[in-house]
């Protein structure tokens, strides 16, 4: 089930790449009651995936995804509220090219550090962001947050309706290109090279790759991936908070995707699938306590599962295979 | 006969310690060079600084006639400077063909390509295919570089840094650790290198040293001590002195 991409990979869709797609389909016809989760759940894959993208191929670590996130989330949340520009679709491209537009200018400053200064200079341009939410009231809301989110229906046909309906099927449609995208990528030269990166940086320069320019790409694709994330939930919510952008939340991603699996591509789909609903069923049952429950599931998947979720499922079938 | 890499005067320095001493050396096109010398003599920083892996501290580099010497790494492999490593330099989660593929790719400029899948790219793939024939790895493609032999790990190496097609191979301690039955299995690829191709090989190996070259440069101490032929420095009493001496004493 991991995907490396590569010159020996085999590209075919298999079967078990088409779940995602019945589970959610069989989850907006079996459980009506729960769309606004599930349309957490969809958007939450999308970012996940966006994270993936750099972290599980190209071995760039961070600390501070949530900036592109709630700056898409921002985008258009303003659009919105504060410009009149209530066009879904326009919004999403907004989003998205606001997260590319900073992905791309910080990441050319902060690739060209490694290791720990690279992660805490992640963290810094999401503290930084946070902090200018907080102060430009008049354009973000500031601590109390960003209202009056209008969203005309899609393609002045389909209204976001009280159920969540259109929104979750919205949010599908979305993910759906995204992860189109995202496979495309990773199986293309350019995935495979961003691979070697990962594996051996050292000689990706000895056989004449610009690293750091690759690099640079790739994070700015993502972070424009994660802006489209961060838009979606504005437009699922109408509703914009400072927590977009908090390392809280970028933390709370990188959990996900540790708990689904990292470099798999479905990592990013099982984790915030798990994260969100164990969260979900948590609060419920124990408002005061949940985040102990998500804390120990995280300490056993460390302890356990260094692969995830994924990786126990791939050590099943591994051993499965090696059975006569 | 055209210079195929060249230094003038190169330096290198890490504050009041010298690895590298005003190094003129010439590297001649379809030349087999051995450059020689005790542990410590400055002969992978000489290395590195050639590839662009380090700035000198003074000094040119010149590459085909080109001065090089402030040019990018991946510019310089791009003008035809290729190197393998002392240590193991492998993508080492991902099969043979690929480790091969990715240079491959690089070279015929396919990498940054985004859409179209890497396996589709035949072109590629066949490529690398020819190569690890032509050095006898063809059956292992499919494996995992951790799942091989380090024998055979260290034949990557070598075809990795012949995908991109170099015309100049600085090859650095390419039999390093290889027991001796598998290191004639080595010389018999470079032997087979093809013959326009200038190859630089730093080694501690002397039998392959002496097999091997045309011409030898010994460096001591960040300096050039001498260069000749192997009979030439078989023969020097300095050589004998400074480096090879230090082996009969070991």
């Amino acid at each position: 089930m991991r995907h490396t991409g590569g010159y020996s990979a085999d590209t075919r869709l298999r079967w078990p790449e088409l779940l995602p797609w019945v589970v959610a389909l069989a989850g907006f016809f079996l459980l009506p009651d729960y769309l606004a989760l599930g349309a957490r759940i969809l958007i939450y894959i999308l970012y996940a995936l966006s994270l993936d993208l750099i972290l599980g191929y190209a071995g760039i670590i961070t600390l501070g995804h949530s900036a592109y996130f709630g700056l898409g989330a921002y985008v258009a949340g303003i659009l919105s509220a504060k410009l009149g520009v209530t066009d879904p679709l326009l919004q999403l491209v907004a989003a998205g090219a606001g997260g590319a537009l900073l992905g791309l200018v910080t990441g050319a400053i902060i690739l060209r550090t490694k290791g720990l200064t690279l992660l805490m200079l992640t963290l810094a341009i999401t503290s930084v962001l946070l902090e200018i939410a907080n102060k430009a009231t008049a354009l973000t809301g500031g601590a109390d947050g960003l209202s009056g989110v209008v969203i005309a229906p899609i393609f002045g046909i389909f209204k976001f309706d009280i159920f969540g309906k259109t929104a979750f099927l919205y949010c599908l449609a979305v993910l759906l290109a995204g992860w189109w995208v995202v496979r495309r990528l990773i199986y293309s030269p350019f995935g495979a090279s961003l691979t070697g990166v990962r594996e051996n940086a050292l000689r990706m320069h000895a056989i004449g790759a610009p690293v750091y320019w690759r690099m640079v790409l790739v994070y700015t694709l993502s972070t424009a991936l994660a802006g489209v994330a961060g838009g979606l939930l504005t437009q699922t919510y109408q509703f914009v908070g400072l927590n977009v952008l908090s390392f809280e939340s970028a933390g709370e991603l990188l959990v996900m995707l540790i708990l689904g699996g990292v470099g798999r591509i479905y990592g990013a789909f099982v984790g915030p699938l798990i994260y969100l609903v164990v969260q979900d069923a948590l609060a419920k049952q124990f408002p005061e306590y949940w985040y102990l429950g998500i804390g120990v599931m995280l300490v056993l998947v460390v302890m356990f599962a260094r692969g995830g979720v994924l990786g126990i499922v791939d050590g099943i079938i591994a051993r499965l295979r090696r059975k006569p | 006969m055209n210079v195929a890499l060249e230094t003038r005067g190169l330096c290198k320095s890490f504050g009041a310690l010298t690895v590298a001493a005003d190094i003129d050396f010439r590297l001649e096109t379809g030349a087999r060079h051995a450059l020689i010398g005790p542990n410590g003599a400055g002969k992978t920083t000489f290395v590195n600084m050639l590839t662009g892996v380090l700035p000198p501290s003074s000094g040119k580099i010149l590459l085909g006639g080109e001065d090089v010497t402030t040019v990018a790494q991946s510019a310089r492999v791009k003008r035809g400077l290729g190197r393998t490593f002392q240590i193991n330099a492998l993508f080492r989660q991902l099969p043979v063909l690929d480790n091969v593929a990715l240079s491959v790719a690089e070279r015929r400029r396919i990498a940054p390509r985004l859409w179209r899948a890497a396996s589709a790219h035949q072109d590629v793939r066949d490529e690398s295919m020819e190569l690890l024939a032509t050095l006898g790895l063809a059956d292992d493609a499919g494996q995992r570089i951790l799942d091989l032999p380090y024998g055979k790990q260290r034949l990557v190496e070598i075809a990795i840094a012949l995908g991109l097609r170099p015309k100049v191979l600085l090859l650095d301690e390419p039999a390093a650790g290889v027991p001796s039955l598998e290191s004639g299995r080595i010389l018999q690829v470079l032997d087979n290198l093809p013959k326009d191709i200038a190859i630089l090989i730093i080694e501690h190996d002397m039998d392959l040293v002496f097999r091997f070259a045309q011409r030898i440069t010994v460096l001591v101490q960040g300096e050039v001590l001498v260069e000749g032929t192997p009979e030439e420095i078989g023969k020097n009493q300095r050589v004998h002195e400074v480096y090879l001496g230090e082996q009969h004493h070991e």
